[in-house]
């Protein structure tokens, strides 16, 4: 490689932390400033924590009343064991639709279930439509951010990927021209694609409401326009009952996005004559939630309601970005949700991705104790892989932040040149002993970046 | 459904009893009493403005309407059944969504005058329940451009409240904070994404 070239990588990766940072830094400021506004905040964590809990100690009897609720009000309730019975599903009933394409809302049970990529082998084309989604898409990439999966991307690089991908021409890097750009793009689908798919916040089991909760109004797109809606929903979402869309309504934008309210949110009950989609399905997916729920500690994890409030507090996420954990989850949420949906042998390494600072716990609005179920899990893998927390399990769990053991070494370098060697006993300590976020010396963490 | 699905219903179902026969009381917390509590209007405005929305208070609605209108060059604009007759008159070029307009019509309409079920002063969020004069889904989002009318009477404080006044409507509701927006072009924040791009709130004293 060249050296403008080599120096173009550089920099770019150099960008992508500052990025990373500046969103979390943002973010942060913004959720402390509006819960803040909040007297009650405190009561109304515990609060978010009980209509959670109510729902999942007893998740028979809620998701079966969600089924009567949806099917009375004209929807139909199918139920997915795992990732492939979903995909499934969602592939015949397009069909049934008589459409080979979908427009789809960002959804976090999409992404784990590989949604896209199924439909892809059954020739259906499944069009994403928030605009990270679509930079992300159209870039080939992964997502980095819950939030802000496009925020590895710089606004250089999405005017080139537009004009190349969009045939758009002239575009300047100005990011409302390039918003524009992807209103115009998207706008014809959204007014031909016959079949929308969405996620869910909250589905009500009382009266059958599913809750969706966005920015930019491609979700309203979605669950609007399109003559059949097919909502892809994990069993851990229901609540209980209407009122309770009160507490969690109050709780989510402000854990968020830092908004008091966020621009849309959407609510419907199954279908309504004249308003919305003639079809609409929604499928309860287990895909390894009710083995999550098995474990009387590690439950408490299918309280989270996506808010990212956790990635934002972390100072290992910072670091590594999102891209680092591998999976569909990332941060604090997804070091104790991805080894208990999938299998724990899978991500052994995970829960040692935390310093257990505690900052992901005080942030969290439904109060899930992360540390203490990084805690545990870190306990189930020794006692269930029978793998002791040796060095041997430590470098694979950071060869796994790092995405590699040279990496990993690298960033040991990095740290070590930093002064911080002293604290850093054995690499497990690298995240374990470290209470307080060391400042990143630029030079090591670039290489350590550049690496990447 | 077909057999293996329902195979997948029973199964689920069973998978949850063995997973939580360790949890012997469920604590069965009642809901918070929600009452619809007023609010003020003068939050309500501040709040709005903060998402750089825009706010006419005025006991004129039709003149406002009138003025906003022109203001956005908006001469097409939608009206859902059951507007005000003042306020459809305040419209240069009315199109009425009866019977339903196809969404590419309505995309190509210059705006969509409605009222509301009512607005939460706290958030600065107008609820929209499709009640008289709010119309389908459709009409609040295709057209560029959204002028909502709220009445001082009908300001609540907080989103409980908003809970409490829509009850267990099983209409579809939209709650709308602001115009649509990105930010995830370099974290910089952009207004008008899908939905209207510009949100314009008459607050009729
Ligand atoms: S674990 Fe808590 S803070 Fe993290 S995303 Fe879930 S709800 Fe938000």
């Amino acid at each position: 490689m060249s050296f403008p070239d080599a120096a173009r990588v550089e920099l770019d990766k150099a960008q992508q932390r500052r990025n990373l940072r500046k969103a979390t830094t943002t973010i942060r400021a913004k959720r402390a400033a509006v819960v803040a506004e909040v007297p009650d905040w405190e009561p109304l964590r515990d609060e978010g924590a009980r209509v959670k809990d109510e729902a999942l100690h007893d998740l028979a009897t809620h998701l079966e009343r969600l089924e009567v609720a949806v099917t009375a009000a004209g929807g139909t309730v199918h139920w997915a064991r795992d990732a492939a019975e979903a995909n499934a599903l969602v592939a015949r009933l397009t069909r049934a639709a008589g459409s080979d394409e979908i427009i789809k809302v960002k959804s976090m049970a999409t992404d784990e279930i590989g949604l896209n990529a199924a439909l892809a082998a059954e020739g259906i084309t499944a069009h994403e439509t928030d605009l990270a989604e679509l930079i992300v898409a159209l870039a080939g990439d992964r997502p980095s951010h819950i939030l802000v999966p496009a925020i590895h991307r710089n606004r250089a690089e999405i005017r080139d990927l537009f004009e190349a991908e969009l045939g758009e021409t002239g575009l300047s890097t100005d990011p409302a021209a390039l918003t524009a750009a992807a209103r115009r793009h998207l706008r014809e689908r959204f007014l031909r694609v016959k079949v929308g798919v969405s996620g869910a916040n909250f589905a009500v089991a009382e009266t059958g409401t599913v809750c969706v909760v966005e920015s930019e109004g491609n979700g309203r797109m979605c669950t609007t326009l399109p003559d059949t809606l097919i909502t892809v929903m994990g069993i851990e979402k229901v609540i209980p009952r209407h009122a309770d869309l009160a507490t969690m309504l109050t709780l989510l934008p402000r854990s968020s996005t830092g908004e008091r309210m966020n621009p849309y949110t959407s609510l419907w009950t199954g279908v309504t004559p004249g308003d919305g989609p003639r079809d609409f399905h929604l499928i309860l997916l287990d895909n390894g939630r009710t083995a999550t729920l098995a474990d009387p500690v590690g439950r408490d994890a299918l309280r989270c309601i996506r808010c990212s409030a956790c990635l934002n507090s972390c100072p290992v996420y910072e670091r590594a970005g999102g891209h680092a954990y591998g999976n569909t989850y990332p941060g604090p949420i997804g070091a104790i949700l991805a080894p208990q949906l999938a299998e724990l042998r899978d991500h052994t390494a995970l829960p040692w991705a935390s310093s257990l600072c505690g900052a992901c716990y005080e942030v969290c609005p439904v109060k899930i104790d992360i540390p203490t179920i990084l805690v545990h899990l870190r306990s189930r893998v020794v006692r269930e892989q029978g793998a002791p927390p040796s060095e041997r399990l430590a470098m694979e769990a950071m060869a796994r932040v790092f995405a590699s053991r040279r990496r990993y070494e690298a960033a040991q370098r990095g740290a070590r040149l930093a002064g911080l060697a002293a604290h850093l006993p054995g690499p497990l300590r690298t995240w374990s002993g470290v209470r307080e976020p060391p400042q990143a010396p630029r030079r090591t963490f670039r290489d350590w970046w550049r690496s990447r | 459904m077909a057999q293996p699905l329902s195979a997948a219903r029973q199964e689920i179902l069973a998978r949850i009893r063995a997973a939580t026969t360790d949890v012997t009381s469920i604590s069965i917390h009642h809901g918070r009493k929600l009452t619809a509590r007023p609010g003020d209007p003068g939050l309500l405005a501040q709040r709005v403005a903060d998402y750089r929305a825009t706010v006419t208070r005025t006991d004129d609605v039709a003149g406002a309407i009138a003025a906003l209108l022109a203001e956005h060059g908006a001469r097409r604009v939608a009206a859902p059944p059951g507007l005000p007759a003042d306020w459809l008159a305040a419209i240069p070029e009315a199109v009425r969504d009866e019977p339903p307009l196809a969404h590419a019509e309505l995309a190509a309409l210059d705006g969509v005058v409605t009222g509301c079920a009512h607005a939460i002063a706290e958030t600065g969020t107008i609820t929209l329940d499709g009640g008289p004069g709010q119309g389908r889904r459709a009409l609040t989002l295709l057209p560029d451009l959204h002028v909502c009318v709220v009445r001082a009477d009908q300001v609540l404080a907080d989103v409980p409240d908003s809970i409490a006044a829509l009850g267990d409507t099983t209409r579809p509701v939209t709650f709308v904070s602001g115009p649509s927006a990105t930010s995830d072009i370099e974290l910089e924040r952009v207004e008008g994404v899908h939905g209207p791009r510009r949100l314009a709130v008459v607050l009729a004293a």
